[in-house]
């Protein structure tokens, strides 16, 4: 452990001074690992969480999210609202204000005209922009003077900070990225691997899907930070062995998304290295039901809205599958501190959290047996439930990762001790969640009775999310199986719903909304949440300052942080 | 006996007393002999093991999770509370039963694709570029299609578990008989100039009675060789399928599955990872041994000694 | 023999463009999206403006065409102009889907890493490989030949998925002796920083070593027993030849021709990488390369390193075949 001995040298070399009056530098190097590589330092380009957070390190927007989920000003003085007239009455501008005296890394200075050139750069048709829905309903943006520009929209919006917030809408510089506009933007691969930003740090040396090197930014706003010299973003692996490289090697000093069987990562902490940090966003692992009959015999019309499902469509059943799930034991063994149980779909933030669900907390296999002898569902022969010849008999899919297979495992014994049989199936990741309509297999378009993911929204604004479930929104040979309705769900009072919050401003009132949406989905048994699932993280005990942010990049501080003096 | 022995050369040889003779000679070599016992004893584990020990390998009691071995569970139990003796029983099932008959298929398809191509001139170049081709083409891609193309189909057809099992196995044979291939038709260049095989053809043996009498016997060697390793092969390959969604159920166990899922937690119970890793070794190796000692019994320069 | 290698290289080139086209419709067929590891967040709509911007609209024989323009026209001009400073040599090239830069630059980047650690693990492999096959044959039965086939048996059946976290549960976790990372950014510039090197190559050498050495021992050891019982063996110990030569000039390069098709095979298996060597190391080369690339749905890499890895493979069973030629002079081609 050679370098491990140098690094923690370096770092007793410079043990003098306290961590609060640390110069830029003086605490060497920081080495983080995700154990998916990074393949370009432009957001735009894709849309990958690793892309987002490392580009993080380096671009950075007018305003993004704290741990808590506020929102704070970043690269502007202060975010605008309605109150402090940042935001027109009518909720179609928004006038934001750069922080003055900002340097770029190569030290020009940041000016309004690369915030409208950021718009111009995403706007473009051609150029694949990754992020463009943060761009949505904007219509201009205008700089009106060195350092203000106003935003506007082609609608009211009442949540106005898609544009410029957040690790997905960073601002880059138009000096840089000025030939780079639509069909171009791909072949700019040196702006690409190294943009010039206003964070922290700046790219020395970018090798795409392997290793990102880093050095503090010369011109970063204070003067004081970052505390480290360079940083080494290693990326590409497994799990299993990036954790062991933080926790019980210490070669690593931070390692990203530890999604590991929860005894697994208790073990790996032990080893004394490293601590598991863990924080909860919006993330819930779910089971979407299919309202729609799967059967391959139906040809074109499978998971169609022209046939509902033999069985699902009786919304006993549904309950009864959900009844039948003991959540808490699913967290223990799949996620554990970094789970909890949820009975919302909508789990987060505070406002939004619905507690009108939280029956669904306790397993009762006798309740859902007596629900479904009610419902006229008597077990065969076989011991399988039937009713007018249709068996309950369920063909159950998800992607391939070992917590999922778990799962599935635990829920099929749950399930057939009420009379349901389970057929169980996984299908690689990038062929499930692959939007290919020439493949069966994808999510969207659902040969399936059940299947079960996670998904979770950007922020902390949940208007889009909830839409998802409109009717219109129902994946469709016709739309090429594009969509996020996945159960095919459709309701006139859930549309009129989601119609309603598009026009709603007043915070409280669009949580009223979101609530009874939520509430609505919970009820019908829709959708059935199992697990509230939270980041987790592994930083070594020699680093210090890292504070767990789910709402916007895990490293959004990383300026602050620091080597702590003791080992 | 004869059901290790490629069919061909059965039809080849004039029957009984030479048989009897190979045989003898197979019983002297001990590592055959201890080889050929100990994978009829995991042929009969695996196919009897479940009625004896009645465990449901799919069973999970949660309970009983991560415990070591008792008297409940011999084996201790896996981090669900499956009983890891009836998953590595019902594990073999498949496993030996895949590892086999993708090893078959890959050995006859390979065999005869060298034979050929290594006989016969005018073949050499276009099943030789054809090899390449499969060489050349990227596995993972083509499972995916493969699986695209075919599992519903054969799922409907032969019911969910027959038809992942043909699937698999010709998924597995038809991406590993190239090796094979390339082995056998190097040696059949070499042999058809030997001099015993000009003799033959001087007297006109026809090509079919020369590559079955003559050719065959002499690259049986190599292609021992090519079904140890690939059982081994087969195995693993079997269980890196599964990942992709083109195995068997996931509740399903494996050799090879069972000792991938326990890699994770190889610091807490070593014992987990012990098992099906074991499993896997002893049969290659007792296979390995048969090969050796039936190589052995068929050289008749080693059976006059 | 010349003739007939210059015939098959001439021939190879007919053979590549229908490789190169068969592997083209293989990756279109398959059910791959450029977008499936993009977050859920991001709405279908933006997903398709993605695809459109990567060419995806374009009808497949259009893109075919392009890819062999800028792989075999573009690239090679480029070099060519750069080389000989005619000009800037800015024609479009290949450009990777996921990292939006040219997929040569990505190739040759990766190039080293692979080289070192799984090209050396095959050097070492075969360096092994051979006397042991050479002895266990020899003595066969013996306690070395034993010994040898436990080994090189248990070293092929348990996966280098396992024995990779093995050895660095071992060396790195336990003992404290090894980086269980790889640093792809190391250059070997004095003793100090090739001693790291070396420490930092041991454990995936090792783990894949073991297993390339497991199959072209067996090989070796199967064929040399074939021959050492040859009438010929006999003839040239009566001659009064020392065992020296009888076994390792004479029997030896007759035993060769499997262990040469072995070998020729598994040489372009080195630029394929060792997908999950190099995963378990995070040694990140072409192996890598070329996973990250299927699964991200980045056709132009995988068509690339497909490619070439066929070109390779071609090559190398030339190779073999003018090999066999001399091993053995009684085979001919014309």
């Amino acid at each position: 452990m050679r370098l491990r001995t140098l690094l923690l040298g370096a770092a007793a070399a410079v043990a003098i001074t306290p961590a609060a009056l640390a110069e830029r530098g003086s605490d060497g190097e920081v080495k983080i690992i995700y154990w998916q590589a990074p393949s370009t330092m432009n957001p735009y380009l894709s849309g990958g969480t690793k892309e987002l957070e490392a580009a993080s390190l380096v671009v950075e927007p007018l305003a993004r999210y704290d741990q808590d989920g506020n929102m704070v000003p970043w690269l502007a003085e202060s975010v605008p609202t309605v109150d402090n007239g940042g935001v027109s009455s009518d909720l179609t501008t928004i006038t934001w204000k750069l922080r003055e005296g900002l340097l770029w890394s190569d030290g020009s200075p940041v000016t309004s005209a690369d915030v409208v050139f950021t718009w111009k750069y995403c706007a473009d048709p051609a150029g694949g922009c990754a992020q463009s829905e943060k761009y949505n309903d904007v219509t201009d943006v205008k700089a009106v003077d060195d350092l203000t520009v106003t935003v506007t929209f082609g609608v009211p919006k009442p949540f106005p900070y898609g544009p410029f917030v957040g690790a997905q809408a960073p601002i880059i510089q138009a000096a840089q990225f000025a030939d780079c506009l639509g069909a171009k933007a791909p072949e700019c691969t040196d702006a690409n691997f190294g943009p010039i930003g206003t964070g922290p740090f700046q790219v020395t040396d970018f090798r795409p899907n392997d290793v990102i090197s880093l050095e503090a930014n010369p011109n970063y706003r204070d003067p004081a930070k970052p505390a480290f010299a360079t940083v080494t973003f290693k990326g590409g692996g497994d799990t299993a062995s990036a954790g062991r490289s933080v926790l019980e090697t210490g070669e690593f000093d931070y390692a990203w998304n530890m999604q590991l069987a929860p005894d697994v990562l208790g073990a790996m902490e032990s080893a004394g290295k490293g601590t598991v940090v863990s924080a909860f966003g919006t993330l819930v692992e779910r089971i979407m039901i299919n309202l729609t009959n799967p059967d391959p015999a139906l040809g074109d019309e499978r998971s169609t809205k022209a046939h509902p499902h033999p069985f699902l469509s009786d919304p006993a059943v549904r309950q009864a599958l959900s009844m039948a799930i003991d959540r808490a034991l699913l967290v223990e063994i799949g996620y554990g501190s970094a789970g909890r149980p949820s009975c919302n779909v909508l789990p987060a933030p505070e406002i939004y959290k619905s507690t009108a669900n939280d029956g669904c907390l306790v397993q009762d296999i006798e309740g859902a047996k007596a629900l479904l002898d009610g419902a006229g569902w008597v077990p065969g022969a076989d011991g399988i439930r039937a009713k007018d010849g249709v068996r309950l008999s369920i063909l159950y899919q998800t992607s391939t990762n070992a917590v999922r297979q778990d799962f599935q495992a635990l829920i099929k014994q749950w399930w057939s001790d009420i009379g349901v049989e389970t057929e169980l199936r996984n299908i690689d990741a990038s062929v499930f969640f692959g939007g290919d309509p020439g493949s069966p297999d994808t999510f969207q378009k659902f040969y399936a009775d059940v299947e079960m993911y996670a998904n979770n929204f950007d922020g902390t604004d949940p208007e889009a999310y909830m839409a998802n479930w409109e009717c219109k929104q129902a994946p469709t040979p016709e739309t090429q199986w594009q969509g996020n309705n996945m159960p095919r769900y459709c309701s006139e009072e859930y549309d009129a719903l989601v119609a309603k919050m598009a026009q709603t401003g007043k915070l409280e009132d669009r949580a009223t909304l979101a609530k009874a949406m939520n509430d609505k989905l919970m009820q019908e048994y829709i959708i059935l949440p199992l697990v509230d699932r939270g980041r987790v993280s592994a930083h070594s005990n020699t680093l210090g300052g890292v504070i767990m942010n789910v709402w916007d990049s895990e490293l959004w501080n990383a300026a602050d942080w620091y080597r702590t003096k003791t080992q | 006996m004869t059901e290790v022995t490629p069919d061909s050369l059965a039809a080849a040889r004039p029957p009984q007393s030479q048989w009897r003779n190979v045989w003898d000679q197979f019983k002297t070599h001990r590592g055959a002999v201890w080889g050929m016992g100990f994978f009829i004893f995991v042929v009969l584990a695996v196919t009897l093991g479940p009625y004896i020990w009645t465990i449901d390998a799919q069973y999970i009691d949660i309970r009983a999770r991560n415990s070591g071995p008792t008297l409940a569970h011999p084996l201790g139990t896996d981090q669900l509370g499956r009983d890891t003796l009836a998953r590595v029983l019902m594990g073999g099932q498949v496993s030996m039963a895949v590892g086999i008959t993708a090893m078959l298929l890959a050995l006859v398809l390979g065999a005869a694709i060298g034979v050929v191509a290594g006989y016969f001139k005018r073949l050499d170049g276009p099943l030789m570029r054809l090899t390449d081709l499969f060489l050349a083409l990227p596995l993972l891609p083509l499972l995916l299609v493969i699986i695209m193309l075919f599992r519903d189909t054969l799922r409907a057809a032969f019911g969910p578990e027959t038809g992942i099992f043909m699937l698999i196995v010709f998924v597995i044979g038809i991406t590993s008989w190239m090796q094979t291939a390339r082995i056998v038709r190097g040696d059949v260049l070499a042999l058809k100039e030997c001099e015993f095989v000009i003799a033959s053809r001087s007297i006109g043996t026809p090509s079919r009675r020369m590559i079955l009498r003559h050719i065959l016997p002499n690259v049986l060697s190599p292609i021992t060789v090519s079904a140890t390793l690939g059982i081994a092969n087969a195995i693993i390959t079997e269980s890196a399928l599964s990942f992709l969604g083109l195995g068997f159920p996931s509740d399903f166990p494996t050799w090879g599955r069972l000792l991938f899922d326990s890699t994770d937690y190889l610091q807490q119970y070593p014992e987990r990872v012990l098992w099906p890793g074991l499993a896997i070794s002893l049969t290659v190796l007792s296979v390995n041994y048969i090969g050796d000692g039936l190589r052995d019994a068929l050289d008749p320069r080693i059976r006059g000694r | 023999m010349l003739n007939y290698t210059i015939r098959r290289l001439l021939l190879a080139i007919p053979t590549l463009i229908a490789i190169s086209l068969i592997i083209f419709l293989l990756l279109d067929l398959a059910p791959s999206d450029p977008t499936a590891n993009l977050p859920l967040t991001i709405p279908p709509e933006v997903r398709e403006k993605i695809r459109q911007s990567l060419g995806l609209g374009d009808p497949i024989y259009i893109r075919y065409l392009l890819w062999c323009k800028q792989f075999f026209i573009n690239e090679p001009l480029n070099i060519l102009e750069q080389w000989l400073g005619w000009g800037e040599g800015d024609r479009l090239r290949v450009l990777s889907w996921q990292t939006r830069s040219p997929v040569v630059d990505l190739i040759v980047e990766r190039t080293p890493q692979t080289l070192w650690v799984v090209g050396m693990s095959y050097v070492v492999g075969v360096a092994i490989a051979l006397p042991i096959g050479i002895i266990s044959a020899y003595r066969q039965y013996s306690w070395f030949d034993q010994i040898g086939t436990f080994v090189s048996m248990v070293g092929f059946s348990v996966p280098t998925f396992f024995t990779g976290v093995l050895v660095i549960v071992i060396f790195s976790v336990w003992l404290g002796w090894f980086p269980s990372i790889y640093d792809t950014t190391h250059e070997v510039t004095d003793w100090e920083s090739f001693l790291f090197q070396v420490r930092q190559m041991i454990m995936p050498v090792a783990v894949l070593a073991l297993f390339n050495a497991a199959q072209i021992s067996r090989f070796m050891r199967a064929s040399m027993l074939d021959n050492l019982n040859q009438d010929y063996v006999r003839t040239a110990r009566a001659k009064g030849l020392r065992e020296r030569t009888v076994v390792l000039i004479h029997v030896l390069r007759n035993s060769l021709i499997p262990v040469v098709t072995v070998i020729a095979l598994g040489v372009p298996q080195i630029f394929g990488g060792a997908i999950i060597t190099e995963q378990v190391f995070k040694v990140n080369g072409l192996g890598q390369l070329l996973i990250i690339s299927i699964q991200g749905g980045d056709l132009p890499t995988v068509q690339t390193l497909t490619f070439i890895f066929a070109v390779l493979i071609i090559v190398f069973n030339l190779v073999a075949d003018v090999l066999y030629g001399i091993l053995d002079p009684r085979i001919r081609y014309d």
